[in-house]
């Protein structure tokens, strides 16, 4: 099962790299991987999505509760939450394909951040699935350049990774 | 008065009550050892190769239960260490290991004798810190120490570039305390989890105590001994566990697990409830995980949550201080009915007749099991005993009765080579009062024979029990059994004269090639009182290591020596290994 890792810790160096050493060392799969510092400049938080069942999981987040840089661990996933990734994608657009991918932008209310001649950039925020659904709309021979940032996530309603902490 | 970076951290480490580092000096650690060199309270040991400066550290921290303390120098110092660092972290030794670094200035630029030290070590040590600041020196010691001998401890290695060893400040005072707000050690238990596991306690007919190294290193021997003797349960303890429960105690079954005892391993696979303190499950305790004590409840009292349910499901997690959370079970065990388990101790006697530690002697052939059992006699048990890696060890282990903690020491996860010597001199300087040997082989001694000369150099009397069958022994006995008898490079060809090399460094070298001298040279051996003495045995080349249970098997599909037969081996079992 998908699960996001939401992992609040010491804004320092070496900290990322303790942390992706811990999955590489021991096997474990990440699918995305997002850190920057809070609000808080000595606090980072780190987004890991992994793909894994949940035994494989519970073993992660007490691994990664050991290590000596990680204040908070929470597996989002396990309540309600809200997910996001950004993508930035361009393509290659003429006569031909301009009035499908026009089409899907409107769909997916995305936002073109560049145009030039033959080439549109577009910016579109969401689920993963939204992301992956979009591109799958587009025509595959088109597209010249994908970045995603990966999945950013935060509790819904009343907890908090931060506050508290 | 200002002081440079390298004074104030020998004065951290004055101030942690250091007295004893072993290191080896290179350029970018020249600064501190010039304020060693000023330090009286602090001891240095020089050892000859940086391995041994960390199995040195680490025998002292198993034998005394103080912090050992290493510092190499950046580059190959670091590297060489690195074996020693993973055999603590492995073992869960606390330890602080100094690392030199090149200039701050040349970091990133592959500067002579550069490494990243953190990079490398980040997987085999607890924790560790690269200091930037010549102001971060005294806390970042502090946390060190904190670090490694709190919680679950294991090694914590500080980098420190050349640079910030040279800059001088205004000393700040060394801090009393650490506040660090992602590093929380757990200490008692939840007592809704100390009431369940009475409740279970109280209802177990066939109940086994199973205590590990966690019992030492957390100093609970003398709770795990008022508990089991309180409830008259059988105990059994892993390898790094011996010596918590005494092994002489008619409540002791001995170890269990691949070369456990016969009763050990019965009782584990036919208990009902399994008290688990301070062991982590490991695969050579377990066998098949599949077969692994199916009838029982099991509780597992450990302090690393990580550890809980890693390997094997268990019943009810106590996560905590396995000290504290053993003597509030004594304390509720106290008001809870106990079942008669009288039916369960005449069975475990029934295992225990069986003598699965019985073995053949030959006329004229030196069988391992009677070194042991000698140095046993002539030690009187009272021995601080070190080992290698290999059949010896697990003979050491079977037929040695240790009744006290902090007596056997040998690496038990890493399985390092070359670990026995330098243990025992850091055991030596650690208990200077006590008898040391270190029991080894003819393979691993060779791979850390050049410390003899730091054990010259800093008498520290040390007795080598070699024994030397010509063999990497378990090696050979794998092939013999799994390999039908295809014995590939496991023979020891062009062996050195064992005693020549010692006396050329100044000990005493004695062979014993026939059985009515081993008790003789052996009590010599100890008479010598201010030498160490390296008795080269030559012991029966084809004897195995039993009882055994093959890979894949499970504890009650165990061989015994010279009954069984070795059971053909699946490609399952062999993965096993």
């Amino acid at each position: 099962m998908r699960h996001i890792i939401s992992i609040l810790l010491e804004n320092e160096a070496g900290a990322l790299s303790r942390v992706a050493g811990l999955f590489s060392a021991r096997g474990f799969n990440i699918e995305s991987l997002t850190v920057v510092a809070t609000n808080d400049s000595t606090l980072s938080r780190m987004t890991i999505v992994s793909i894994a069942d949940d035994g494989i999981i519970e073993k992660i987040v007490k691994q990664l509760n050991k290590l000596i840089d990680v204040i908070k661990v929470t597996d989002l996933t396990a309540t309600e939450h809200i997910e996001r990734e950004l993508l930035l994608v361009k393509v290659n657009v003429n006569q031909q394909t301009q009035v499908n991918i026009d089409k899907q932008i409107d769909a997916f209310s995305c936002k073109l951040v560049d145009v030039s001649e033959d080439i549109y950039t577009i910016e579109l925020a969401g689920k993963s699935k939204k992301i992956n659904d979009f591109l799958a709309n587009l025509d595959a021979s088109k597209i010249l350049d994908v970045s995603r940032t990966g999945v950013t996530g935060i509790c819904m309603k009343n907890r908090n990774l931060t506050k508290g902490a | 008065m200002k002081l440079n970076g390298a004074q104030i951290l020998v004065n951290s480490l004055k101030s942690e009550g250091v007295k004893h580092i072993f290191g080896y000096p290179g350029g970018a650690v020249l600064h501190i050892y010039d304020a060693l060199n000023a330090c009286d309270e602090i001891e240095h040991i020089l050892v000859r190769h940086e391995q041994g400066a960390a199995h040195a550290a680490d025998g002292y921290t198993r034998a005394s239960g103080k912090c050992g303390v290493t510092l190499v120098t950046s580059g190959p110092g670091i590297t060489n260490a690195v074996t020693g660092i993973a055999t603590a972290y492995m073992d869960s030794i606390p330890m602080v290991i100094i690392s030199g670094q090149v200039p701050s200035a040349l970091i990133g630029n592959d500067a002579f004798q550069e490494v990243d030290a953190v990079g490398i070590t980040r997987s085999c040590v607890k924790h560790n810190f690269l200091i930037k600041n010549i102001n971060q020196i005294v806390n970042t010691i502090k946390k060190a120490f904190h670090i490694a001998t709190t919680g679950r401890p294991g090694p914590v290695l500080i980098d420190i570039p050349k640079d910030i060893t040279i800059a001088t400040v205004e000393p700040k005072p060394y801090p009393n305390s650490v506040e660090m707000r992602s590093y929380q050690v757990p200490s008692r238990a939840d007592s809704a989890k100390i009431n369940a596991a009475a409740d279970l306690i109280s209802l177990a007919k066939c109940p086994i105590v199973y205590s590990g190294g966690g019992c030492i290193i957390g100093n609970a021997d003398q709770e795990l001994r008022a508990f089991t003797r309180q409830l008259g349960f059988p105990i059994t303890q892993t390898l790094m566990g011996l010596g918590a429960y005494p092994a002489t105690d008619k409540q002791s079954l001995g170890m269990l697990g691949m070369h456990g005892t016969y009763e050990a391993n019965m009782a584990m696979h036919d208990a009902d409830c399994v008290i688990a303190a301070g062991v982590r499950f490991d695969d050579r305790v377990t066998a098949n995980i599949d077969k692994f004590c199916p009838n029982a409840k099991i509780i597992h009292i450990d302090i690393d949550p990580s550890s809980i349910s890693k390997n094997v499901a268990v019943d009810i997690a106590i996560v905590g201080d396995v000290k504290l959370v053993l003597s509030d079970l004594i304390v509720k065990m106290k008001t809870k009915f106990i079942q008669d388990i009288s039916l369960w101790w005449l069975q475990i006697d029934r295992w225990r007749s069986v003598n699965s530690l019985a073995y053949q002697t030959k006329l004229g052939i030196i069988k391992p099991q009677t070194v042991i059992e000698t140095l046993y006699e002539v030690t009187k048990g009272n021995a601080i005993v070190t080992s290698d890696v290999g059949q010896h060890q697990m003979w050491a282990a079977q037929y040695y009765q240790f009744d006290y903690p902090r007596r056997w020491i040998n690496s038990g996860g890493l399985g390092t080579m070359g670990f026995g010597l330098p243990a025992a001199m850091g055991a030596k300087l650690a208990k200077p009062e006590l008898n040391v040997a270190c029991v080894t082989g003819e393979g691993s001694i060779q791979m850390m024979t050049q410390e003899l000369s730091t054990m010259l150099q800093y008498a520290t009397p040390v007795k080598i029990i070699n024994l030397n069958n010509g063999y990497l022994g378990m090696v050979r006995q794998w092939q013999e059994f799994f390999y039908e008898k295809r014995y590939s490079m496991s023979y020891m060809d062009a062996l050195p004269n064992f005693v020549k090399l010692a006396e050329s460094y100044g000990h005493i070298g004695i062979k014993v090639e026939k059985e009515q001298d081993l008790k003789p040279a052996l009590i010599e051996a100890f008479k010598q009182k201010d030498r160490t003495v390296f008795l080269d045995i030559l012991t029966d080349p084809t004897e195995n290591v039993f009882p055994m249970i093959p890979s894949g098997a499970g504890h009650h599909e165990m061989l015994l020596a010279g009954r069984d037969e070795m059971a053909s081996m699946n490609d399952d079992g062999l993965n096993l290994v």
